[in-house]
């Protein structure tokens, strides 16, 4: 004789069989999908909506309990003739045109080395790809160590190939170096991305195309402008929507190697976000900055989706 | 006998098609954060988030425009 429990055992099975079986296709798909649905509402949604209420009111996080007021399009009117914030969006577009112009350039020479089977070939690309694995934090603080003028290993390396004192320059200290320290750094962490990106691009052209374009009797050159690159182009296009979005809205690594710094010299946009919303608690304000931040990704996005989809049917 | 069945042409208006209309929006946004960025005029810079706005808005209603 079964237990009252044992009987509940076998017969939930068959129960919920049942009630699936008298359910319809379309119900089924709405049970499985109501979960990340109300998930993606909480957790995505629901803040963007409330941001862009803030967006129009005079709100400081730092005094919940003081009155309310609807300021209505003021936030955006003051950030969009701040010079700071312009300055700010100026400092964002020389760190995402050149680390991204340059990540593309290092990391399809890199795809195109590392394509061509040599001895210990995944040895190297494990060794490519490391940095790529550590943390934006980890990468921040220890870039720190490196680029300091008296203890870096940075300034020690540039003073044995260049012969000038070690102490003589500083990376994070300099207004004219500071920004391309930032980009280095990121060029460094997110290259073997792209690598890879484009090594998935160059390990799908079928070998038959290069056959053919020899037999025709194509030079390497020409070969790599009429095949290589067109057919890893939609490849490079997606490595470069991806790269700019992030890069777009970088915040970890810039504040820990420079935080914003000398002055405001490499204050990007969204270090300018935080100064405002966690330093001077202007709620408000700042989350008008975070929605013109985000209808410009958003933006931007869209024109490069479409013109990947170009690419692609080409 | 083979008759050549031609596609019915479409009654929404030929300017008002989508691949014109994506094109003005996508030029829009794109004019917007080169805007958005340029170093040389504030005032440039305080239209920028209007015209991003309104071509991704114009992006986002054209893209269900018939072709």
């Amino acid at each position: 004789m079964s237990t009252l429990a044992e009987r509940a055992d076998a017969r939930a099975p068959r129960r919920l069989a049942f009630r699936l079986s008298t359910m319809s296709d379309r119900a089924i798909a709405w049970l499985f999908i109501t979960p990340s649905v109300l998930l993606l509402l909480a957790i995505n949604i629901f803040p963007l909506l409330w941001t862009i209420q803030l967006s129009f009111t005079n709100y400081r996080a730092n005094r919940p309990n003081a009155p309310l007021r609807y300021v209505g399009l003021d936030n955006y009117r003051d950030i969009l003739s701040d010079p700071d914030v312009w300055h700010a969006m100026q400092a964002t577009a020389h760190f995402v045109l050149w680390s991204i112009g340059l990540e593309m350039l290092i990391g399809f020479g890199l795809a195109l080395l590392i394509n061509r089977r040599f001895r210990a070939h995944s040895f190297w690309t494990t060794m490519i790809l490391l940095p790529m694995m550590l943390s934006p934090a980890v990468v921040g603080n220890f870039w720190t160590f490196l680029l300091q003028p008296q203890i870096g290993l940075f300034n020690s390396v540039v003073a044995f190939f260049t012969g000038a004192d070690p102490s003589s320059f500083q990376m994070i200290g300099d207004v004219a170096l500071a920004p391309w320290a930032i980009v280095m750094v990121d060029v460094w962490m997110w290259t073997p991305y792209v690598m890879l990106i484009c090594l998935a691009g160059l390990r799908s052209i079928p070998d038959y195309i290069y056959e053919a374009a020899e037999v025709d009797r194509a030079s390497r050159w020409r070969q790599f402008w009429s095949i290589t690159l067109p057919m890893v182009m939609p490849f490079l296009m997606l490595a470069i929507l991806f790269r700019a979005i992030e890069n777009f809205k970088m915040f970890d690594m810039v504040n820990l190697l420079t935080s914003g710094g000398p002055g405001s010299t490499t204050e990007v946009a969204s270090i300018t976000l935080k100064r405002e919303a966690f330093e001077k608690w202007r709620t408000g304000y700042s989350s008008a900055l975070a929605i013109i931040l985000f209808v410009t990704v958003f933006g931007a996005a869209n024109i490069y989706v479409r013109v990947l989809d170009r690419v692609k049917q080409r | 006998m083979n008759e050549r069945i031609e596609p019915r042409a479409s009654r929404f208006p030929r300017l008002l098609r989508r691949g014109p209309c994506e094109a003005v929006t996508m030029l829009l946004i794109g004019l917007g954060v080169v805007m958005l960025m340029q170093p040389f005029s504030l005032n440039l810079f305080s239209y920028s988030f209007v015209t991003i706005l309104a071509g991704t808005l114009g992006f986002v209603i054209v893209s269900h425009f018939p072709d």
